[in-house]
């Protein structure tokens, strides 16, 4: 091994210039707190609730699809807002917010033997505001007309006509509450990308950061690139349904009348939307795949394999992301040189997407697998996810998409890439990151029947949805009509899939018990309970205490993956442990 | 889309180069021991705020870019009607550079530790944009008052939504400037060398602030006045 140390002796206090802001009442404390560790509680807990939202809403829409007019409230204009809101709460309010401002704001710091973020009352600010459009969306259910249901792509000039539900007001509590979404994502995203660049311990190179802290990084820096797009989307469309312009209405008739807008263009507001929306399921991978690469890593004690790879891997899909946005617009119709060249680069993308999926394997291959529930659903993770991406190819295909994409093919693609896998990883990391937060373990039992049930259940739900799509079933239908083509098997199948689509919402109740249940009663776990490498495993007390590291930051030496080291003592060794002395 | 695609490869090239500098090469697992960032500076020299303001400029940069992406892609439609442009605009655009210019005497005179010139200069900045959004309503009001109202057509509504934004921002400019301000009021002559810090890198944190509004209005400008338009038509026939 190289030595690097150059003999030089470490200073002992050498604590950054950290300013601590310190609470001084409980109100600041918990409530309105500068702390990163409890903003990253609060964006959790308001995620995950805004998420049973929208794990209701997907009952209902599969109860009205498995067993039609059972749910006599339930009508077409419902199931439309229904879809959207599921849609949008998903990708947005639940995945990015909890990736990003929950596990980036808690793991950040820690992570990268930081004290806290760089601009502390801007990150409350942000889990505020965050709050607010949250609260905002959540209106829509309650004023007339109820929410938008103009679907979660919220195309125009639909979204905004007097025949789409929640066109009164739902879909101007949508706008806004994007908008804010956006501007409190800022405040959060600033503080990550600054943290990373500016707050790390002494030692801690970026070819060592972990890989999870890789990945929240890279998703954050595009999403702050790719938001922007959305913002300018959404502040166009507000004004097109409030002041009557025209950015992205086109002349329209409208039941015998001719509207007051005119010469604007909806393919506009297509391309704002894609500019952001690729991007942003990798905004929401790429979180998933850091965190999977370190459960994967701990739990089967061996070092990352081919951590540089992964490196440039996720840097590499960052960058390429950006370039494939006209590959959702097949559809719409362009030109057909453009085509190919966007199929080209969506193609392209697989080859880091894969290197990834190698790496993982080739980290599993010969380990000491511990079946831990993390490592149940990292492993639950990388097999849903090869399958999806599969799929993906051949969504990526021109020529196959166009009479697939309007198909239950494209809504099973896509919740197996950017539904079920990423789900997969927030719970492996839940699980993973729980005894830090609370002192305790989550119950090992109910964990177990918590995966099983998951992970079986999701491939009841969507692997029979990929043969409805091909039978032609198409998405967005709130019923089948007369549809000549669809045999009758597809019914007995619907009502297959709702049945196990409601199993699987159950076994999230349980889950949400243990969450209460364990933080009394769960095992205690002592501070690194997974013998894990990286720092936020040796804080000198857990929960960490406000400022996370006593009187002395730590100091770093190692990579993050230093598992079954030959000739170490222990089978780990912390990123913070000295090189042993040489013998001569 | 032509801008936000530029936009996007300055971006790139600034990651490549920052990331060209993080030893992405190195092979960790074989380094044991403590190794320094680049030059091995720990705690890192650059202030945060700096940083901070560069990373949130990017943002506010892609704003810009796709706001201007999204104009010229829709004035490249066939039925394209525009608006006459209001002569204020060129004095606006004076004053806009003016306040920059005096931003950048400020961060001068700092240096030099010259307070009454970091006053001076700071007050000058702060009342040249004032004029500056001043400046901007009475165009909208002579743009209004002239019958071109927002919901008539895309170019009014255009040109109402990017000026408004960009109004905005100079606005929210102008709330760091007043605090930075105060504090230069605050009897900086007296104060221990920290507090001095913290003004300079106040007032330079204002001035890139401001260099930064100065260059999106600039290119806005452009657009609003179609220069961009007529320099990409000619490039275009240059090279066909
Ligand atoms: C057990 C869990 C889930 C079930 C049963 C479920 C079910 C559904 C159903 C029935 C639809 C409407 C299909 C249609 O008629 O077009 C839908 C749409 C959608 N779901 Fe899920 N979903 C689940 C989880 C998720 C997750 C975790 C995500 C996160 C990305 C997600 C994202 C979406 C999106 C983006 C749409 C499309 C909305 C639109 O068409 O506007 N879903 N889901
Ligand atoms: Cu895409």
């Amino acid at each position: 091994m190289v030595d690097v140390t150059h003999g030089v002796a470490v200073p002992v206090a050498e604590v950054g210039d950290v300013e601590l802001y310190h609470p001084r009442s409980w109100v600041t404390k918990y409530v309105f707190s500068q702390d990163a560790k409890v903003i990253a509680i609060q964006y959790s807990l308001t995620a995950l609730s805004i998420g049973l939202v929208a794990l209701v809403l997907s009952w209902l829409m599969r109860m009205q699809l498995g067993f039609p007019g059972l749910l006599s409230f339930i009508n077409a204009d419902r199931y439309y807002q229904f879809v959207t809101m599921h849609g949008m709460i998903m990708v947005i309010y639940l995945l990015t917010a909890l990736f990003l401002g929950g596990f980036g704001n808690y793991l950040i710091p820690l992570m990268l033997g930081a004290r806290d973020m760089v601009f502390p009352y801007v990150n409350m600010l942000s889990y505020w505001i965050y709050l607010l459009a949250v609260l905002v969306l959540v209106a829509g259910f309650f004023v007339p007309g109820g929410p938008t249901g103009a679907g979660w792509t919220l195309y125009p000039p639909q979204a905004i006509l007097a025949n789409t539900p929640g066109q009164q007001w739902g879909i101007i509590l949508m706008l806004v509450s994007l908008m804010l979404f956006i501007i409190g994502f800022t405040m959060g995203g600033l503080n990550y990308v600054v943290t990373v660049l500016q707050g790390r311990a002494r030692g801690m190179t970026m070819m060592r950061m972990p890989l999870t802290v890789w990945g929240i990084f890279t998703a954050t820096v595009m999403a702050l690139l790719a938001f922007p797009a959305l913002f300018v989307g959404s502040v166009m469309m507000l004004l097109d349904r409030v002041l009557g312009t025209s950015f992205f209405m086109p002349s329209i008739v409208l039941m015998g009348e001719q509207l007051k807008y005119g010469g604007g263009s909806p393919i506009l507001f297509q391309h704002l939307f894609w500019f952001f929306g690729h991007p942003e399921v990798y905004i929401v991978a790429l979180p998933a795949f850091g965190i999977v690469s370190d459960l994967i890593s701990t739990h089967a004690r061996k070092n990352i394999f081919g951590y540089r790879m992964m490196v440039w891997a996720i840097v590499a899909i960052g960058a390429l992301s950006f370039v494939v946005w006209a590959h959702h617009m097949y559809v719409s119709g362009m030109n057909p040189g453009f085509g190919f060249f966007f199929a080209t680069t969506t193609l392209i993308i697989a080859i880091p997407t894969a290197i990834k999926v190698y790496n993982w394997v080739l980290t599993l291959w010969r380990g000491d697998i511990h079946f831990t529930v993390p490592m149940l659903f990292a492993l639950g993770f990388i097999v849903t996810f090869v399958n999806g991406g599969l799929t993906g190819l051949f969504l990526g295909n021109v020529v196959v998409d166009v009479p697939l994409s309007r198909t239950m093919f494209v809504v099973a693609h896509f919740h197996m890439v950017m539904g079920i896998a990423p789900i997969m990883v927030i719970f492996g990391a839940i699980y993973h990151w729980y005894p830090k937060l609370t002192g305790r373990m989550l119950d090992d039992t109910l964990g177990k029947l918590h995966f099983w049930v998951t992970f079986v259940g999701a491939y009841a739900i969507f692997f029979p949805m990929h043969y409805l799509g091909l039978l032609g079933v198409p998405r967005r239908y709130y019923e089948m009509g007369e549809t000549a083509f669809v045999p009758p098997s597809a019914h007995t199948l619907n009502e297959f899939i709702t049945i196990a689509a409601l199993i699987v919402g159950a076994a999230q109740l349980a889950f949400v018990f243990n969450l209460f249940w364990s933080l009394r009663h769960g095992r205690p776990s002592g501070g690194n309970p997974w013998r894990a490498t990286t720092l936020e495993w040796q804080t000198p007390e857990t929960p960490p205490t406000h400022g996370n590291w006593g009187k002395e930051l730590p100091v770093v030496y190692r990579w993050a993956y230093d598992y079954s080291v030959p000739g170490a003592a222990e089978d780990f060794l912390p990123q913070n442990q000295p090189p042993m002395p040489r013998t001569p | 889309m032509g801008i936000i695609v530029i936009f996007m490869v300055l971006i790139a090239a600034v990651a490549f180069w920052w990331l060209s500098r993080q030893r992405l090469t190195a092979k960790p697992w074989l380094e044991v021991g403590i190794i320094g960032d680049v030059g091995g500076r720990w705690p890192p020299t650059l202030p945060k705020a700096k940083i901070g303001l560069g990373v949130f400029l990017a943002v506010a940069g892609s704003l810009f870019a796709l706001l201007v992406s999204a104009y010229s892609m829709r004035m490249a439609m066939v039925d394209w009607r525009t608006l006459p442009v209001p002569a204020v605009l060129w004095l606006n655009t004076i004053l806009l550079i003016l306040a920059s210019v005096a931003l950048q005497t400020a961060v001068a005179a700092g240096r030099r530790d010259d307070f009454g010139g970091v006053r001076s200069s700071l007050l000058v900045a702060y009342a040249s944009s004032l004029a500056f959004l001043f400046g901007q309503v009475l165009a909208w009001g002579e743009l209004v008052a002239a019958g071109y109202f927002a919901a008539d057509n895309p170019a009014n509504a255009f040109f109402y939504l990017i000026t408004a934004i960009h109004g905005a921002h100079v606005l929210g400019g102008l709330v760091a400037l007043i605090r930075t301000t105060a504090r230069a009021f605050d009897g900086p002559e007296t104060s221990p060398p920290r507090t001095i810090g913290e003004l300079r890198l106040g007032v330079e944190l204002c001035a890139i602030y401001w260099h930064f509004l100065l260059l999106v209005w600039l290119v806005l400008f452009s657009f609003l006045m179609h220069w961009a338009n007529d320099l990409v038509s000619f490039c275009r026939a240059a090279l066909t």
